[in-house]
């Protein structure tokens, strides 16, 4: 009983609080992010953006949160009810373990697998299926119409982000997320990598269906896209999830291009402040340009959606690849 | 130890239920469903057994990419397949027979690492020791020093696949107006507005 005690029930005691100790404060990050968005773009068209609720409106997500979660919970008729529910419990889902292996800090992580970043593209190319789910269990013409541009639209950026990856591992030498950090303690990766950079952050407005790439929901055109049928609780999820979404590609942005939890400059000053704020900083700012971009472009047309993702972005991120491996091994900069 | 022990009945289990779902499943789109989640249990299997560069390209490649596109057409399409169920009865044994054949070949193949003496030396070979290099090391080194010419092969033969997908749909429609960016960037004020000073009652 003791073995199985400490053998077994005390690491998935530890296990579990460690969750809640990544997956709470992450939902509070979401909570805020609404109302940053909100204020920011408030800002930028010359609006106060929320400011009633609370000092500051700061209390406005918690307020809206409650609204959303008491209000009816519709099943549209003809929809299919299991696949209807469980489709924003899988946007939610995948928002929620992909920080399994998000290093904050040297050391930080719950899960230092080997192969991370396979882990969190692999997560982020399934978020497409809540998102069809949700389009197709509706039984609706602009749900359906908004899951299949997702869909479309998922699986071409992701082909160019596989490619940008590519080249951010070659000079790495290795899958781990830790270890990717750790290589940029000479110069970040969106220095010498720089191209790559931009369209990384690019395809990640595409793979969270961010503004200029919102034609999923669309909401000049098809109502509110694939959630259109969606309400209360369920919906909450969807939006809950999208937004969690967004802060996982910043961290990933972060990772593989911004240096991580490290400082920007290696000397004194910098180095007083712990590594987790650095990388919450950073996450920030990306989040911060997400916001800019909505607030700021147009929606794209859907046929230069696509000439984007195939005619532009994949040739020119193959193109970064031999690039690179050619400069790497030319002068002898291959990691070991 | 136990933990995976139980993990491994787990996923199996499911993989082979969800496996049958996806071949007695009315409607396709739960029937592509149940695919994602047979895939998904191939992958935890796969990570019981330590092959996890493996386990997440099952993942990133065939539910990321492939069961997508798979979902996609089978949402698109409006056959019904009750209709198209009904001579399953009729091609059954012929199914059966395949199921049997291949069968048939992986108990060869698998009991002859039991069977014959050495073989079992032969399957694991190449690969060196599992705590020495890392999965995705081990792999890459024996991809691209030993199979190298099989691998690009593999690549050719896709790559003609893909060539004559493209080949066989490509189809240009007369009369479909297109956009030519370059053009359109090219254009330059003086080729197409022309300023001319029209004296009044005389028009242009």
């Amino acid at each position: 009983m003791a073995e199985f005690f400490s053998g077994f029930l005390l690491p998935l005691i530890i296990i579990v609080l460690k969750i809640l100790a990544i997956t709470v404060p992450l939902l509070v990050a979401v909570a805020f992010m609404t109302y940053a968005e909100r204020k920011i773009m408030g800002a930028m068209q010359l609006r106060q953006g929320p400011a009633i609720v609370g000092p500051f409106g700061l209390l406005q997500p918690f307020a809206d949160g409650l609204k959303l979660f008491a209000k009816e919970q519709i099943l549209p008729e003809g929809a299919n009810r299991v696949v209807f529910y469980i489709a924003p419990m899988i946007t939610f889902f995948l928002a929620l373990v992909a920080w399994a292996v998000i290093p904050f800090d040297y050391g930080v992580v719950l899960s230092n697998i080997n192969v991370g970043v396979l882990y969190l593209f692999a997560i982020s190319s399934l978020g497409v299926y809540g998102i069809v789910m949700a389009g197709w269990a509706s039984n609706s013409r602009y749900a359906f119409l908004g899951a299949l541009r997702s869909a479309a639209q998922m699986v071409s950026y992701e082909v160019s982000m596989g490619l940008i990856i590519i080249s951010v591992l070659l000079c790495v030498g290795s899958l781990n997320l830790t270890e990717i950090v750790r290589a940029q303690e000479t110069i970040w990766f969106a220095i010498p990598l720089f191209p790559m950079f931009i369209m990384f952050f690019i395809s990640a407005l595409a793979e969270t269906n961010r503004s200029p790439f919102d034609l999923p929901e669309g909401e000049s055109e098809l109502v509110a896209g694939f959630m259109v049928e969606y309400s209360s609780a369920p919906f909450a999820l969807f939006f809950l999830g999208e937004y969690a979404n967004m802060i996982l590609m910043s961290a990933m942005t972060t990772i593989l291009f911004l240096g991580g939890w490290l400082s920007p400059l290696p000397f004194a000053p910098f180095t007083w402040i712990p590594g987790v704020v650095w990388f919450a900083l950073k996450i920030a700012l990306c989040l911060f340009t997400f916001v800019w971009v909505r607030a700021t472009m147009p929606r794209y047309r859907y046929d230069q959606l696509m000439r984007l993702g195939w005619k532009v972005f994949l040739p020119f991120s193959l193109f970064w690849v031999v690039l690179t491996a050619g400069v790497l091994v030319t002068f002898g900069w291959l990691p070991k | 130890m136990i933990i995976q022990g139980i993990a491994f009945y787990v996923f199996a289990a499911l993989l082979v239920a969800s496996g049958v779902m996806v071949i007695s499943a009315r409607n396709p789109v739960h029937s592509v469903l149940y695919l994602i989640l047979a895939f998904f249990q191939a992958a935890g299997l796969c990570l019981l057994m330590g092959a996890e560069f493996v386990a997440m390209i099952l993942v990133i490649v065939y539910v990321g990419a492939v069961a997508v596109l798979f979902l996609f057409v089978v949402m698109m399409l409006d056959i019904n397949f009750r209709e198209l169920r009904q001579g399953a009865m009729e091609v059954l044994p012929l199914g059966a027979l395949i199921g049997l054949i291949l069968l048939a070949e992986l108990a060869a193949v698998l009991g002859g690492w039991i069977v014959a003496p050495g073989v079992d030396k032969l399957a694991a070979a190449p690969t060196p020791a599992i705590d020495a290099v890392s999965n995705t090391e081990a792999l890459g080194r024996l991809m691209y020093t030993q199979y190298v010419y099989l691998f690009q092969a593999c690549g050719i033969v896709l790559l003609i696949a893909m060539i004559g997908a493209i080949v066989l749909t490509l189809r240009h429609r007369a009369g479909v107006r297109k956009q030519n960016v370059g053009a359109q960037i090219a254009r330059h004020r003086d080729d197409v507005v022309v300023i001319r000073k029209v004296t009044t009652g005389e028009g242009v």
